[in-house]
């Protein structure tokens, strides 16, 4: 499994913040954000909120049914002459996935985007065993060319500018220095046009399974992964075993919402279909057909009722998109695989809380992400969930220093104590005298300084509400 | 929505209370002038969302208790902030799942706490309240995130501003992204925090607008702390400290 830097979030995130060519390309987000909106204009609010309806329905019966629709496509793809594996872990589907490529003396594997496989580690561990594994999809293979992780779901190289990915193809392979963008597209295109021929293995992820027919379904917009489904002798689909849907015409709700709330397009370029290998009477295709389906902690999210939804997401990036946290911070921060808003959820889930326990705190809890899941996944109200655990849950899991603890049962006695409430207040407006200046506060001691660093802090009331209420008689003057 | 009742109860919030008392008098004033009565039950305290935000159900648990018992008579309870509405309306009913009783007083309770725009405008009909300023005065609205997002509020403020004589209501870009704030977060994560809210200062200056309104004082409090030190020239406000001020 990919290294986990979930815990050096803060650092990430401010060297982020301190990366101007970062705060640059975030901004450049909109882009996605506006296409949205303009697309949903097309189809119309009404049709759009069914469609989102409609696939929550699905999502819902999917997951509560989850072993049998996936039992029921395993069943369907070795029916087309498909091989299945069930791997409960990423080292599991690595070895399957190594195996496979031993068997068929693989050297070159030509692969298109995958999140699932990103998860996995995989490209790190075909190198490792001495297999070259080469990432096809341009922002993949600008990422893989740097060493870097995927910035985005969606866009994993939109933190790179067209000057960096000059400098990188020069240095990498060898290429003229041109910065127009279809020079360095036609670059890229020439070095994996020769890797498209000669790669012996393909590796795709998987947008969507259907369990009826056995049927994989693959979006992308650059034709790659078509490539990859479709020249080499082998093919391994890599799915994590929440992509299951039950019916072929499930796909017309998904593929209808996928591409409108990823990057407002009606359909991507290629939307490719695979059904097992290639049969006696077709020209195309692998002579095999390999489906991964990957448990690697995902079972902890279905078994636990308050973050089962995370698994309804389809990863259209859209909650990035709207999300003031990852707009700032970019998607390195969240120090694994999955960033902004359902990261949130899915990484402490998948990686372990206690390894993980910054993201479910690093929000501001605004909904903005559920506002734009296309299935209404209640991002926000999970997020409270795991800091529920963080606060109150097993020790190892637990975050939340003493000092924190302290302040809350002070707070708390507060809470039950009017007269103290009261006091409380006029307690401070004296302690806060000193720390004055023209009536505001520019300056707090820790742990609140946090806060003045940038903005000054209200005075407390010299006179609170519940001090005047008993002057504020009716019709009196209001001050 | 039930029948507008003649009495109401005002939660006045811990924020407002111990910092900003103009805003829970404005709320009063503006509700005597539409002729209610109104209550303020003095053992009230906070609505427990600080805890809750942070983790400490525990903690919220109680102080979501004592709101049940301090309001469980009130007719109806008005509060001038969308994020302490949606902590009563949206989870105390979370709060109380293992507890039928107390989760069957929660959701009554629940049904007839009201922000205070929302309680205005959806419970009495009233958009314009008969508040004015001198003409051409510049008004933009922010849309706090709970507000928006867990009680749905939005044409309500809205309405109320353009319904105020003198004043000339703009929009400013993207006013419904969060300021930042997000209790605890905008101490936690400050620099991240303070780099969302540089994006709404901006917008704000742009647009022009003389005035800020926004439905809760936390956010207000975390837009204003930055003004102040920026030296901006934009007064943040409350809508009900705005509307009450324009009131004879």
């Amino acid at each position: 499994m990919v290294e986990v830097l979930t815990h050096q979030f803060q650092k990430s995130a401010q060297k982020a913040l301190r990366d101007a060519f970062v705060q640059n390309s975030l901004r450049r987000l909109s882009h996605f954000h506006e296409a949205r909106a303009q697309a949903l204009a097309e189809i119309g609010l009404e049709r759009w909120e069914a469609l989102r309806e409609r696939a929550r329905q699905i999502k819902a019966h999917t997951i509560q049914h989850l072993d049998h629709y996936l039992a029921m496509l395993a069943e369907q793809v070795e029916k087309w002459g498909g091989k299945v594996c069930w791997a409960r872990t990423a080292q599991e589907a690595n070895e399957y996935v190594l195996q496979v490529a031993r068997r068929h003396g693989v050297r070159l594997i030509i692969k298109s985007k995958s999140m699932v496989s990103e998860e996995m580690g995989l490209t790190h561990v075909l190198e490792e065993a001495g297999v070259e594994a080469v990432e096809t999809d341009l922002g993949e293979y600008i990422i893989q060319l740097a060493r870097e992780r995927p910035f985005h779901i969606i866009a994993p190289a939109i933190h790179k500018s067209k000057e960096q990915v000059a400098d990188l193809f020069a240095q990498r392979l060898g290429a003229e220095p041109v910065t127009d963008i279809p020079a360095l597209a036609g670059i890229a295109r020439r070095a994996l046009r020769e890797k498209f021929v000669q790669a012996d293995m393909g590796i795709t992820g998987v947008n969507f399974a259907v369990a009826e027919t056995g049927t994989i379904a693959i979006v992308t917009n650059e034709g790659n992964g078509r490539m990859c489904t479709s020249m080499p002798r082998v093919h391994i689909a890599i799915m994590g075993m929440e992509k299951v849907i039950p019916r072929w015409e499930d796909l017309a709700v998904f593929l209808a919402l996928l591409t409108r709330a990823a990057t407002g397009q009606r359909i991507s370029s290629y939307v490719t279909f695979v059904t097992g290998p290639r049969r006696s009477d077709e020209e195309d295709g692998p002579e095999e057909f390999h489906l991964v389906i990957l448990d690697n902690g995902r079972r902890r999210l279905l078994e636990d009722p308050e973050l089962q939804e995370a698994l309804y997401c389809i990863r259209c990036g859209a909650c990035l998109n709207a999300c003031p946290v990852y707009g700032k911070v970019g998607g390195h921060a969240y120090g694994w695989v999955y960033p902004g808003p359902i990261g949130s959820i899915v990484t402490p889930m998948l990686v372990g809380l206690p390894k993980a326990k910054d993201l479910p705190y690093a929000s501001s809890l605004c909904g903005a992400c559920r506002e734009v899941c296309p299935l209404r996944i209640n991002i926000p109200h999970m997020l409270l969930a795991l800091r529920q655990r963080l606060a109150e849950g097993a020790p190892q899991e637990r975050k939340g220093s003493l000092l924190e603890k302290a302040l809350m049962r002070g707070w708390l006695f507060l809470v039950e104590h009017p007269w103290a409430f009261g006091l409380a207040g006029r307690v401070a407006s004296l302690l806060q005298r000193p720390l004055m200046r023209n009536g505001r506060i520019p300056w707090l001691p820790p742990p609140f300084n946090g806060w003045t660093r940038s903005r000054d802090f209200p005075p407390v009331a010299s006179r609170p509400f519940r001090a005047r209420w008993k002057t504020l008689t009716r019709g009196g003057t209001h001050d | 929505m039930q029948r507008a009742p003649k009495r109401v109860a005002l939660f006045v919030t811990c924020l407002v209370d111990q910092f900003f008392p103009l805003v829970g008098e404005g709320v009063v004033k503006v509700l005597r002038h539409l002729g209610l009565e109104v209550d303020f039950p003095p053992a009230q305290t906070c609505c427990g969302q600080p805890a809750f935000n942070s983790g400490y159900r525990w903690e919220a648990t109680v102080a979501a208790r004592r709101f049940l018992e301090v309001f469980k008579d009130a007719p109806a309870i008005v509060a001038p902030s969308g994020s302490c509405v949606s902590m009563v309306r949206v989870f105390y009913p979370t709060l109380f799942h293992n507890d039928p009783q107390r989760l069957a007083l929660a959701r009554q309770i629940a049904s007839r706490t009201y922000e205070f725009t929302q309680f205005l405008v959806r419970v009495l009909g009233v958009s314009d309240i008969g508040a004015r300023y001198a003409d051409g005065l510049v008004v933009t609205y922010h849309d706090s995130c709970h507000s928006l997002r867990e009680l749905g509020i939005q044409e309500e403020p809205r309405a109320l501003l353009r319904a105020v004589q003198g004043v000339r209501f703009v929009e400013f870009a993207h006013h419904e992204v969060c300021c930042g704030f997000g209790g605890t977060f905008s101490v936690k994560y400050a620099p991240i925090s303070t780099a969302i809210l540089q994006d709404k200062l901006e917008n704000i200056a742009d647009s022009g607008a003389q005035v800020l309104v926004a439905t809760d004082s936390s956010c207000l409090m975390h837009i204003e702390g930055a003004m102040r030190r920026r030296r901006m020239a934009v007064r943040p406000v409350h809508i009900a400290q705005f509307l009450a001020e324009g009131l004879p």
